[in-house]
């Protein structure tokens, strides 16, 4: 079954390829296009073979498991790496009219490809230390990619960004090391089945609590999010905007792999905590939004409160509230790379993103007006758009469990993030342009280029328009997924065989 | 042994927050190599310290004879040795290049990002 392995290998073999032709632009924005492509295509290869068959499993070297590492694709681990395909593609496209020749020459396509081979081998490996493993690929691409071009402001954030993930990096490994001296093995489907057999409870408590916060500092959760907003608005926009899309939400799969499949035995204790992180995620990230005039920075402190709804999904731990979250994951990854790019549009535009320096644009560029509109209103949860679908499953999930001091929060956030959404509106596209008279003449932008930058942004408007208009079989895929994730068995069948027992 | 290497670990850990807590970036970047070093030890312990026994298979059979060390506990911590010895290097670099461009060893004038 290649379809599991290609997801990872063609983003590393596109950077080997990108590195062997390192003085030739030309041939390196082509691997780029060419090899995302590719990567999108494959993965929806990959989700349409396990939508068929279940639960694909290839072990490599061909080791049996759970000796040797298993590559797994379940339902979830598919539409990851397929919304990984489309953010790539889309963000391929739009750096090559935005990334200038000095970040290319230093890189920037290789540590694209490698970041993409990070975040898709995230998503398939079936073994903890092989997750570690593809964190640190992603990770170490990520520090390269925040600090392109040597700013002052991207070596501050780049700072706080690299210890803060080094930290949680660590908090991970001393995590996965215990793991494995209480029960023996590194394969999630064997961890699941021995943890369940173990007496000394509290420990497992004690473990679950330092992978969530491993993984809520990769997530952005309260109070773990500081790293985000003082970093994501410094990179290139492309950056900024692969990032917003892909890395705060592998955080939010491993914790919805591990919180699901691992640590399922004390829902009182671990879902409770992390139902109280995702109502204060959800509000510190929008409350911190409402006090910022930088587009880019805005949208950053939306990533966080976003974050929330999607780790209120796992929290509440009912088939409605899974397959909300997983959703809210499909729903979100797409809409927030799109604000993101249109940023760059504007700056592009008016060689600002100061809020204040801004406006007038409806006028300029009605058009753009539009493409902003659609991402803007789906993130603030707009019928007819993917965000109304996502946030009505997850808010009437939380009803159902009578969970009403969240439920009141998460409705709350969507006015706030309304707020927000149209605060911007307001500023760049609807008011008169500034008139201080020092406004430098608008930045040449060629047709070309203009058509590069818009394309992507009108493929993500229409997936978010499709996702909203179509919302029945994107549902029906989604609880696919939540039953799978709710029935761990399946998996650890899928990668073990049915007959193997448990030997404590 | 084992106690001897938890306490080591334990001071490891201590002195690497301790590091970390200081305001300069320099020694945020030692208490950043004593925190993967702390973890890199704790894993290699983790199944315990067998003195002696290499896990070699004698000939002839299929599986080694009687107590013998776990030998995964030493492949992860190699990896995990290259994997921080890598993301280390960057951070020194990436030290000193913050410093050529901010001029500041201190982390309370590295606010302009956070405002």
């Amino acid at each position: 079954m290649p379809q599991i392995a290609l997801p990872i290998l063609i983003p590393l073999f596109a950077g080997a390829v990108s590195l062997v032709f390192w003085r030739s632009r030309g041939m390196q924005r082509f691997v780029a296009v060419a090899g995302t492509g590719s990567l999108l295509v494959t993965a929806f290869w990959l989700l349409a073979t396990v939508n068929r068959e279940g639960i694909l499993v290839m072990h490599m070297g061909d080791w049996q498991a759970p000796f040797g590492i298993s590559l797994v694709a379940d339902l979830l681990g598919a539409i990851m790496v397929v919304l990984t395909g489309i953010i790539g593609f889309a963000v391929a496209l739009y750096s090559l009219a935005t990334t200038g020749r000095g970040h290319e020459k230093f890189g920037y396509f290789p540590l694209m490809h490698l970041l993409l081979a990070g975040v898709a081998g995230a998503f398939l490996t079936g073994d903890i230390f092989n997750l570690y493993v593809w964190f640190e690929v992603m990770l170490v691409a990520s520090f390269a990619l925040l600090i392109l071009g040597s700013e002052k402001a991207q070596m501050e954030g780049a700072i706080k960004y690299v210890t803060l993930n080094l930290v949680s990096s660590v908090i991970f490994l001393v995590a996965v090391g215990l793991l494995y001296g209480m029960v023996g093995t590194l394969n999630m489907a064997d961890i699941a089945r021995r943890i369940s057999t173990l007496e000394n409870t509290g420990m497992i408590d004690v473990l679950a609590m330092m992978f969530m916060v491993a993984f809520g500092i990769k997530a952005a959760a309260f109070p773990l999010f500081f790293w985000l907003p003082a970093s994501y608005h410094t990179p290139p926009v492309a950056v900024s905007a692969l990032f917003a899309g892909l890395l705060t939400k592998v955080g939010v799969y491993a914790l919805y792999r591990v919180f699901t499949l691992i640590f399922n035995q004390s829902p009182g204790y671990t879902h409770e905590i992390l139902l109280w992180g995702a109502g204060l995620t959800m509000l510190s990230g929008v409350l911190g939004a409402a006090a910022q005039y930088e587009f880019r920075r805005i949208l950053s402190f939306h990533i966080v409160s976003q974050i929330g709804y999607m780790i209120l999904g796992l929290a509440l731990f009912t088939p409605l509230a899974i397959i909300g979250g997983v959703f809210y994951i499909m729903h979100h990854i797409i809409v927030k790379t799109n604000l993101f790019l249109v940023s760059g549009i504007v700056r592009r535009l008016r060689g600002t993103y100061q809020l204040k320096q801004l406006g007038g644009l409806y006028r300029s560029h009605p058009w753009l007006a539009v493409l902003y509109l659609i991402p803007a209103l789906s993130l603030a949860g707009m019928p007819p758009l993917s965000g109304f679908f996502a946030k009505f499953i997850v808010i009437r999930a939380g009803v159902e469990a009578e969970a009403w001091g969240v439920t009141f929060i998460a409705l709350l956030v969507g006015l706030l993030t309304l707020y927000s959404m149209i605060k911007i509106w307001a500023e760049v596209f609807w008011k008169a342009p500034p008139e201080d008279g020092d406004v430098d003449p608008y930045p040449v932008v060629g047709q070309r280029e203009m058509w590069l930058m818009t394309a992507p942004v009108v493929g993500l408007a229409l997936c978010t328009v499709f996702i909203g208009l179509n919302a029945e079989p994107i549902y029906s895929l989604a609880e696919a997924s939540a039953n799978e994730l709710l029935d761990p068995s399946r998996y650890i069948e899928a990668v073990l065989g049915e007959d193997a027992e448990v030997i404590p | 042994m084992e106690p001897l290497m938890a306490v080591t670990i334990g001071i490891l850990f201590a002195a690497a927050i301790y590091m970390m807590l200081r305001r300069s970036i320099v020694k945020l970047v030692i208490g950043l190599m004593l925190l993967s070093n702390a973890a890199n030890l704790l894993i290699f312990v983790t199944a315990g310290l067998t003195r002696g026994a290499p896990p070699l298979v004698p000939e002839g059979m299929t599986a080694p004879e009687g107590v013998v060390a776990d030998p995964l506990p030493q492949a992860l911590v190699l990896t995990a040795i290259v994997i921080a010895f890598g993301v280390l290097s960057f951070a020194v670099v990436l030290v000193r290049r913050a410093w050529e461009i901010v001029r500041a060893d201190d982390l309370d004038k590295m606010k302009d990002t956070d405002t």
